[in-house]
């Protein structure tokens, strides 16, 4: 067993491990941290089929954004977990039912095609003396120049989205109202108090 | 057993997408963690991607991977703004009462 398949099973077991502990944690803030986890371990599978470039923007985007916002999400909305953990059980059978027959069909199309099993080692797609970075921004920057502003523009839509869907925009805003500054008087802005001693206003 | 081929990657990636199907079908009263098997489906299509992207040799599975990347984040950012504006509206974020959303 060499270093590559040993890191191989290594990054497998626990991304499984954690991936099932992401829908089976009762506490969604372990389901994130456990999420983090998984995405951790992707990244090191990523790294090891060869694609570095694509593995830091995983752990840069999923770990650095996707994650920390799910969990502020989740810190921030008062829930009761409990509550919403009930009838955990109820979906089970069918669920397993189901998860199990689709596990078994993706399996089958793998042991049935004897094309992919002849891939053994894994090559490399990026060309030789060339960084995986290199060689996906020459592709990148080039030939799909419009899926990459496309993706830029989802970016926007989805920023500008957000942005709409949570701004609160305040029905007593204290804002500065310069006419009726300019407007006001000397016998509206001040009063004069005769004050007794003693007693205060 | 001798190396690590596409058969390895494109297992562990099927065993990622039933986990995240699964976990739909578990918690299918708490949409945080129905959009985190969402995440996870996703990531196992980003591993199919890669991996078949090393078997053919080609870098448009990587230029692939990174769009679906894209298009997650969004999906994330989106999901969750939509939650919080759910969770204000409603005090609450059970399933059930989403239908009411509805114009």
């Amino acid at each position: 067993m060499t270093l590559t398949s040993l890191a191989f099973y290594l990054f497998a077991t626990v991304s499984v491990a954690s991936a099932f502990m992401v829908i089976a944690a009762r506490n969604p803030v372990y389901s994130v941290l456990f999420l983090i986890l998984t995405f951790f371990n992707s990244a090191g599978l990523f790294v090891l089929m060869g694609a570095e470039f694509l593995a830091l923007i995983l752990v840069v985007v999923y770990v650095g954004a996707v994650a920390v916002l799910f969990l502020f999400v989740v810190m921030m909305l008062d829930i009761d977990f409990a509550e919403l953990s009930e009838g955990f059980l109820q979906y089970l059978p069918v669920g397993a039912t189901v998860g199990l027959i689709l596990l078994l069909e993706l399996l089958l199309v793998f042991g049935a095609s004897s094309r992919l099993a002849d891939a053994d080692p894994l090559p490399r797609a990026t060309p030789e003396g060339m960084t995986n970075a290199q060689a996906l921004g020459q592709v990148l920057y080039t030939d799909h120049i419009y899926y990459f502003q496309a993706a830029g523009a989802i970016l926007l839509v989805a920023m500008i989205g957000a942005i709409v869907l949570t701004l609160v925009t305040s029905n007593n805003p204290r804002r500065q109202n310069i006419a009726e500054q300019n407007a006001r008087t000397k016998e509206d802005g001040v009063a004069l108090v005769d004050v007794k001693p003693g007693q205060g206003l | 057993m001798t190396g690590i081929g596409l058969t390895h990657y494109l297992t562990l990636a099927a065993i990622l997408f039933t986990i995240g199907v699964f976990g739909i079908f578990l918690n299918r009263k708490n949409v945080i963690i129905i959009l985190m098997s969402i995440e996870l489906m996703l990531l196992a299509v980003n591993i199919n991607l890669v991996a078949f992207s090393a078997f053919l040799g080609d870098l448009v599975g990587q230029v692939f991977a990174l769009l679906v990347l894209t298009v997650a984040a969004g999906e994330a950012a989106i999901g969750l703004a939509i939650l919080v504006v759910y969770f204000r509206n409603r005090g609450g974020i059970a399933v059930e009462d989403i239908s009411q959303m509805k114009g």
